[in-house]
């Protein structure tokens, strides 16, 4: 089966410190991956890589393989990589026009101008990300307005707008209360015969929650990777064992 | 009252006091030119060139003179400026050699006018042969307006949340698109207030103009921009200092006709600004 993502031998640096270390990790079409461990191991990092926003740091540099559907994304533009890969960051981060201009920024980016187009495409991303129904008679009004779990949705919708294969999500639920934080879950589920997401948390019941399987990150080395139920019930390195059960963390 | 209540008391009175010594002057400065000249404006003063060895008539060409210095160092100051700011903050990397540019920026807005008035005059008027004239002019003012243009479109710029920029990028825009629709759209105010506050000054200067485009008397309107053109802020001088027998009305009068087109230069600012604010919805 060809892999969704896939990285080898994946080194990362900020200036002189080195934040991953040896990096193999496949992931798989359609699934829910998810990345555990304490700050400071390098989880982040490894989500901006792919998308390579990394490279807006002028001190980073790379070595190693990152492959998207099998190519290199090395020979992949910015533009169209980050087309193909969406993040969803930590805080809601909206931009301060109408709801409908958040969705549509992205389209209009790729040269769509036909109005009913953008209704069409803004509608339909709204929908996928649940956030529809609350904001269908209000797109005219400022995103900025909304509720932090509906806005971290818009930006969902606004990711998706772009027709991405794989949706990074960043500590998503960090700010928002837990039904905000469900409602997000939820909408995850929803996503998954259509994408391929890779979910950065600090919350390992999160992760056990929505992720079909789990790395653990520790100070920029994967330790373990497997199935969720497998690595929350009997991980097989003691290190993973003490992160899960709160011994440090 | 506790101590820390006389103590914020005692804070708030002493910064009454020090806003009023800043507002004072001002309020008296423009109450004594309006009450000196206000007897001389009228519409033939703004429509009529003057007469009789300027001591009657108008000020007409004066008036059309500023005017066309101003808008013609807006049309040369304002897209080097901030084109050259967007350079600065959204492309040029940090290093040695950006960041002594940015420097010499910030200490060029402290050089004196007159210095910019024998430089247009060494290197437009004289090096350039393009002689006394708006051009040379209006380029002298620009030059003295791009610093302040320069300086405070980067810092409206640089005030735009890193997080704008990111989220433009990550949807797959380019450097440029995000910099269009993403980072310009709320500058602009702050762009706006550095640009006109830059003009105004460039509008009631004399020095820079002196030898490069002013007029002592000129009552004929300038046929191209390698005419020269009287000026309000020279002809002010010129009617201040160098006629004798001027009537004091009609230097107050000039000086109040400097002011309001001033504040009418601010007061388009102030309605664009507001038009653009409305624009960015929080």
């Amino acid at each position: 089966m060809v892999a969704a993502v896939k990285t080898t031998a994946l080194n990362c640096w900020f200036g002189t410190n080195q934040v991953l270390k040896d990096v193999n990790i496949e992931i798989q079409h359609n699934e829910i991956f998810g990345i555990i461990g304490p700050a400071n191991s390098g989880k982040t990092t490894f989500l901006r890589a792919i998308n390579r926003l990394n490279a807006l740091v002028p001190s980073y540099r790379q070595t190693g393989l990152i492959q998207l559907a099998e190519r290199d994304i090395a020979e992949i533009e910015d533009t169209t990589l980050r087309r193909r890969v969406g993040i969803i960051f930590a805080l809601p981060q909206v931009l301060p026009i109408s709801i409908f201009d958040n969705v549509a920024y992205g389209p209009r980016m790729h040269g769509i101008r036909n109005r009913s187009t953008l209704e069409q495409i803004v509608e339909r991303s709204l929908r996928r990300a649940h956030l529809w129904e609350e904001v269908k008679d209000r797109l005219g009004s400022p995103a900025i307005k909304l509720s932090g779990g509906q806005q971290q949705r818009l930006c969902i919708a606004r990711t998706l707008a772009v027709e991405p294969e794989v949706i990074l999500y960043d500590e998503p639920c960090s700010g928002l209360d837990p039904i905000s934080t469900a409602k997000v879950e939820e909408t995850m589920q929803q996503l998954k015969e259509r994408y391929t997401q890779i979910l950065v948390t600090n919350n390992t019941k999160q992760a056990a929650r929505v992720c079909d399987r789990c790395a653990f990150f520790l100070i920029g080395q994967v330790i373990e990777v497997d199935q969720t139920s497998v690595l929350f019930t009997s991980p097989k390195d003691q290190r993973t064992n003490d992160y899960i059960t709160g011994r440090f963390g | 009252m506790s101590g820390a209540r006389i103590r914020q008391q005692v804070a708030f009175i002493l910064m009454g006091i020090v806003t009023s010594l800043v507002v004072i002057p001002i309020v008296l400065t423009i109450w004594y030119v309006v009450a000196n000249g206000i007897s001389a404006v009228s519409l033939d003063f703004i429509t009529q060139p003057p007469r009789n060895g300027m001591r009657e008539g108008g000020i007409l060409p004066a008036i059309i003179g500023t005017v066309i210095l101003i808008i013609g160092t807006m049309l040369l100051s304002l897209p080097v400026g901030v084109l050259s700011a967007i350079y600065l903050v959204e492309y040029a990397g940090d290093n040695l050699f950006t960041r002594l540019i940015k420097l010499s920026v910030v200490n060029l807005s402290g050089i004196p006018s007159i210095v910019y008035g024998l430089f247009g005059l060494a290197v437009f008027v004289v090096l350039l042969r393009m002689g006394t004239s708006i051009l040379a002019g209006c380029m002298t003012l620009a030059i003295m307006s791009l610093p302040v243009i320069i300086t405070s479109t980067k810092e409206a710029l640089e005030a735009v949340p890193a997080s704008y920029r990111e989220i433009s990028l990550s949807l797959g825009a380019t450097k440029w698109q995000t910099v269009r629709h993403c980072v310009l759209p709320y500058a602009i105010p702050g762009i706006l207030t550095g640009t006109v506050l830059s003009l105004s000054r460039a509008a009631g200067e004399t020095a820079p103009i002196l030898f490069t485009v002013a007029a002592f008397y000129l009552p004929r309107l300038p046929r191209g921009i390698f005419d020269q053109v009287m000026a309000l802020p020279y002809h002010l001088y010129v009617i201040s200092t160098q006629i004798p027998n001027m009537p004091l009305a009609l230097s107050f009068a000039t000086a109040f006709v400097l002011i309001v087109l001033v504040f009418l230069m601010n007061l388009v600012s102030i309605i664009l600004r507001a038009h653009y604010r409305r624009k960015k919805q929080w």
